[in-house]
């Protein structure tokens, strides 16, 4: 049972041969642009590795790297053969090398395709690298004279500051946690009051960083309705905010040059068919019929993994044989 | 005696118009630097108008934007020109037009000169501009009900924190200035009104600073206030105090940085006039040698061109007595169109004037 089978005559294959040409150098420039946006991710990524407990979410940008390096092979080869294609004393020499080819394609479309669907769906998993690295570096703040943790009050400071946010928790969470030294049980100096770095510079007034809960503390203050004194926005909203909206571009960034490789590997499929019913004939203009598969899906799927699993089993059963030969001349006294 | 007399074969001729060509293209793409680059100046400045007194210094981004525009529209139809020089009968299309354009060239070229020169020699304007906007910026600061300076905290605080610097001079110029709104004083507190009554204007000052002029890199929670008493703070060294606020003065951050965006815009001006004079100097040659050819008439002989045709002083002198003569084109005297031998001329004045003489 053929799929989507497909008449070409050959105006048709020409015009198929050039568009291809055309396609697959457009797919290399989009294969690049993957890279490029795999390193410009992974850049970001690690502009702010302190502050995230685990590079899970490094997956992403690694996987963009590598699918876009591998797109460019896959595209430069698309090229060669569509130029080949329609010289039939040239094509046959492609014969042997197009089916592993258009496995390796399809696995690295595949791949694509899972690197946006991860873009969207590492969410998760970065909020609670965030969160945990956050907390790590709010507690490791005053630890300025320690090494290893000296310049977190740097980094968190400069975060506040270039994301306009505050600690993790809103100021509402801040009421509920805080208190004075005295009644502090694990012997914290704990205050409520902000660094410098919390600071909004779009209040009308000077900045209140001390005795924030106290109303009495300051003239003409009401800590409950204050909005514009110090950034509301918690670090870790903002940060998972940016990183998902950068993510977000590239993944749809990343879905269109799929969209575009998997129709480069389609249009090969149909042209290489084409080509291959007018191989020995005389008459090089005939019309031909191009197909996708040339059985049903299942069956081409169990065909290309057929050879997989006969190298893993042929192992297998060779060590069962030697086995079984050993045993003979054992067994026999 | 001819400055620069370079002869010219046929095949010569060909190259020099097609390499001015080329040449002018390429002169259209740095007009289009040249427009860039003063767009991208005029946007720096303007993202920190508020703190300049007079938006005097905006005449260097407006002249690079001109002259920018200008080195477009002109090697565009240099280019045109040049490719039509190759061919003596296309030349003469053009021939009437080769001597202005040459001029329009020079001036222009002179402009950019001019353009790169300004660039330089800004950083005085700009040091007092900057002086009196962020002294006037500092004293409103903390105006932020009144219309027209209610953004100057904003705008000041964000100054601070992206140029790492505080005050104008220092830190300390903010002990000179009340910033701090009446609205957030209390009044009714002895600790203000005392402090009030202590100043000779009767303005709130402290020696404290805003939150904007904190530095991240110090080791412990920002000191903003009771600068002037370091004992008043836990274990506040010289070391501490040094790292607590950002220790440059706003003007020379500023200073510095429109300071490092000139000079490098200036330098590629530079670079850019350089290549307009080649282009010049190619296209005035190329316009004598083609003069020279229909002068002589057969377009397969050789040619001379030249920068000057006189000397320099010669040519000087010819301009200025062109430029003299300019407004007495109507005199009878020197018209030649009139066949009017000079001495009848002469003795027909005389003998009115006698006339004249005897009637009166």
């Amino acid at each position: 049972m053929v799929v989507m089978k497909m008449k070409f005559p050959f105006q048709k294959r020409v015009k198929l041969a050039q568009g291809l040409w055309l396609l697959s150098w457009c797919a290399t420039v989009a294969g690049a642009t993957t890279f490029t946006l795999g390193c410009l991710l992974k850049t970001e990524l690690r502009r702010r590795a302190e502050v995230m407990d685990n590079t899970d979410i490094h997956v992403v940008p690694n996987t963009l790297m590598i699918v876009g390096l591998a797109s460019l092979g896959i595209n430069y080869f698309a090229s060669k053969i569509c130029q080949d294609a329609l010289d039939a004393g040239r094509f046959p020499r492609w014969k042997n090398f197009l089916k592993p080819y258009f496995a390796v394609s399809c696995f690295f479309t595949v791949l694509m395709l899972l690197s946006v669907i991860m873009s969207y769906a590492m969410k998760g998993s970065l909020e609670s690298s965030l969160k945990a690295g956050l907390r790590n570096g709010i507690r490791f703040y005053k630890d300025t004279d320690t090494p290893g943790r000296c310049f977190q009050k740097q980094n968190i400071d400069r975060l506040q500051m270039e994301f306009r946010v505050l600690w993790k928790q809103r100021l509402q969470g801040l009421i509920c946690s805080f208190s004075r030294v005295k009644s502090n049980v694990d012997g914290r100096y704990l205050v409520d009051g902000v660094p410098f770095s919390c600071c909004n510079p779009r209040s009308p007034r000077p900045c209140i960083q001390y005795h924030l809960t106290n109303n009495s503390a300051h003239y003409n203050y009401d800590y409950l309705t204050e909005e514009l004194n110090i950034y509301l926005r918690g670090c870790r909203e903002a940060l998972v905010h940016y990183y998902m909206g950068l993510m977000n571009t590239i993944g749809a960034g990343v879905l269109s040059i799929f969209i575009l490789q998997g129709s480069v590997l389609v249009s090969l499929r149909f042209l290489q068919t084409a080509m291959e019913a007018v191989a020995g004939k005389e008459n090089t203009e005939i019309e031909t019929e191009g197909y996708l598969l040339e059985k049903g899906v299942k069956d081409t799927i169990m065909e290309y993994l057929d050879p997989v699993l006969k190298f893993f089993l042929l192992k297998n059963g060779g060590k069962v044989e030697e086995g079984a030969a050993a045993d003979k001349p054992a067994a026999v006294p | 005696m001819s400055v620069g007399k370079v002869t010219f074969t046929k095949v010569e001729r060909e190259k020099l118009a097609e390499v001015l060509w080329l040449l002018n293209w390429i002169s259209v793409v740095t007009g289009a630097i040249l427009l860039g680059m003063g767009l991208f100046l005029k946007m720096e400045i303007q993202k920190w108008q508020e703190v300049m007194s007079e938006q005097g210094v905006l005449y260097v981004p407006h002249m690079l934007i001109t002259t920018g525009l200008a080195a477009c529209g002109i090697n565009f139809l240099g280019g045109k020109i040049c490719l039509d020089c190759a061919d003596t009968n296309k030349f003469l299309r053009w021939k009437l037009v080769m001597m202005p354009y040459v001029i329009c060239t020079f001036f222009f070229t002179a402009c950019i000169l001019a353009g790169a020169l300004m660039c330089y020699n800004i950083r005085s304007e700009l040091e007092e501009s900057l002086f009196l906007g962020l002294r006037y910026s500092m004293l409103y600061y903390k105006d932020t009900d009144t219309p027209g300076r209610c953004y100057l905290k904003r705008m000041l605080d964000l100054l601070q924190i992206h140029f790492q610097c505080c005050g104008n001079t220092g830190y300390k110029d903010w002990f000179q200035i009340q910033w701090i709104s009446y609205r957030y004083l209390d009044l009714r507190s002895m600790a203000v009104v005392d402090r009030l009554r202590n100043n000779v204007e009767g303005k709130f000052l402290m020696d404290s600073v805003p939150f904007s002029c904190c530095s991240p890199l110090s080791p412990r929670p920002c000191i903003q206030q009771q600068l002037n008493r370091p004992l008043a703070h836990f274990n506040f060294d010289q070391q501490s105090q040094h790292l607590n606020l950002w220790r440059k003065g706003c003007r020379q951050a500023l200073l510095d940085h429109y300071t490092i965006i000139m000079q490098s815009i200036s330098l590629i001006v530079l670079l850019i006039w350089l290549f307009e004079l080649l282009v010049l100097t190619g296209v005035r040659y190329l316009q004598t040698a083609m003069e020279n050819v229909i002068r002589v008439g057969d377009p397969e002989s050789e040619s001379e061109g030249w920068i000057l045709e006189n000397s320099l002083a010669e040519t000087a002198r010819s301009n200025f007595n062109i430029i003299k003569n300019l407004g007495k084109c109507y005199q009878v005297d020197n018209d030649p169109n009139i066949n009017v031998p000079a001495m009848i001329a002469e003795q027909e004045i005389h003998s009115e004037q006698v006339q004249v003489q005897r009637t009166s």
